[in-house]
């Protein structure tokens, strides 16, 4: 019995001992860990749109997007952040349209987590820099092993296709779901 | 009574004769997951060292409270609260390191080294001894896993903590930093570790029986022959 009342007191004054000191720490931990994935964001959010000067969260939807506008505080377009299967593991990416939704402006994989080497290649600009200026409509397409004919079309990396076109499929799905969302008259 | 080892020499065991990862063969899962570069392996040897020294400190400070039957238990909760406040320190000020390292931060709970040490050491010695093999210990993890994270990103990726140490037309060894590399390096170093210490071992043996064997193969068997 003793040796009971023993064990209980022992583990509870440890547990109640350390759940108060982690308590503490995250307090102060909390606001820096929040204030880094913003910062974070932000610079995703300029890097997709290169013109932007600000940004603005829309609250008006159930998911993540981001209003830029220029010097003039005219809307120029959005940012995008998106997520879908990779090669091995989810895939996060933020991609930056213009107003209409009909051309990319940008693209920046945030998350990833494919093969070092081959299918990371997907996160480097010869590969993102393809997405600028694309045209969007009626969605991205992709073509293997020879430079793109059509203005919507970008190159699969070789050695690293089921990224690449993963990173295509992320980037159509994200947009779809935009135009779904103009198309049934929600203010953007 | 085992006779006790100087503070010294608590310490330098961590080092080579008991170095964790390569005579304990401890704590492997950190050892390979992260070491694709120097700099990973250095970050994760001195979260699991701050993890190690503090969990030890407690625990030899405590070790006659807690009752041996929830030993084990009381560890895991020590060892799991420091190692989450190692994660939100990392995430709150190394953001970009705690990116990295992502998943093995957490995982450092079950790491075998910590809950070894202090089940064979720290709940059996004084917290100061307790202290010094701690150091010791991760002082070797360190060493292990800046060997391991070093070759793997000079071969694998021509750097060594960022900085290009082989020549561009070197074409990088993709293996090294998949995770078939770890095992790769881990299996050679250890082979040549090994071999090391055997032939180590051998000389000594050896000139210990040439020392007794000498006044023998003094003794003039040649002239016979002659």
């Amino acid at each position: 019995m003793k040796l009971l009342v023993h064990m209980l007191a022992t583990l509870t004054i440890i547990g109640i001992l350390s759940g108060g000191l982690l308590s503490e720490v995250s307090k102060w931990a909390k606001p820096k860990i929040a204030l880094h994935r913003k910062a974070e964001t932000e610079k995703a959010i300029f890097l997709v749109q290169p013109d932007a000067k600000s940004q603005k969260k829309i609250e008006t939807v159930d998911f993540e997007i981001y209003r830029v506008f220029d010097e003039n505080n005219d809307p120029i377009g959005y940012a995008l952040p998106y997520e879908g299967n990779g090669f091995q593991g989810n895939i996060r990416l933020m991609v930056g349209v213009k107003n209409d939704l009909k051309e990319i402006v940008g693209l920046q994989v945030l998350e990833q987590t494919e093969t070092p080497g081959l299918g990371t290649k997907v996160t480097e600009e010869p590969f993102t820099n393809q997405f600028v200026k694309l045209v969007a409509e009626p969605n991205v397409g992709w073509v293997k092993g020879a430079p793109p004919k059509k203005t919507n079309e970008v190159q699969t990396i070789t050695g690293a296709t089921i990224s690449s076109k993963a990173i295509v499929d992320i980037v159509n799905g994200g947009l779809q779901k935009l135009r779904d969302v103009k198309n049934s008259g929600v203010e953007l | 009574m085992k006779t006790k080892l100087t503070l010294s020499k608590e310490y330098i065991k961590g080092l080579w004769e008991n170095n964790p990862v390569f005579k304990q063969v401890l704590g492997m899962c950190p050892a390979l997951a992260v070491t694709v570069s120097a700099l990973n392996g250095i970050a994760m040897a001195l979260a699991t060292t701050f993890v190690l020294v503090f969990s030890s400190l407690i625990i030899s400070t405590f070790r006659k409270l807690i009752p041996s039957q929830v030993r084990i238990a009381a560890y895991i909760l020590i060892i799991a609260t420091f190692v989450t406040l190692v994660d939100l320190i990392m995430k709150a000020q190394f953001p970009s390191l705690s990116k990295e390292l992502g998943p093995y931060i957490p995982l450092i709970v079950v790491n075998c080294l910590i809950l070894g040490r202090q089940e064979a050491f720290s709940s059996k010695n004084t917290v100061f001894r307790s202290v010094v093999d701690a150091l010791g210990m991760g002082t070797g993890f360190l060493i292990a896993l800046f060997v391991l994270g070093g070759i793997r990103e000079i071969l694998g990726s021509r750097t060594i903590l960022g900085l290009q140490v082989l020549p561009d037309f070197y074409e990088p060894w993709l293996i090294m930093i998949l995770p078939a590399g770890a095992f790769l390096t881990l299996g050679f170093l250890m082979g040549f570790l090994n071999t090391y210490t055997e032939r180590k071992k051998r000389l000594e043996r050896e000139a210990i029986l040439k020392k007794h064997i000498k006044p023998i193969s003094d003794t003039p068997i040649n002239t016979v022959e002659a």
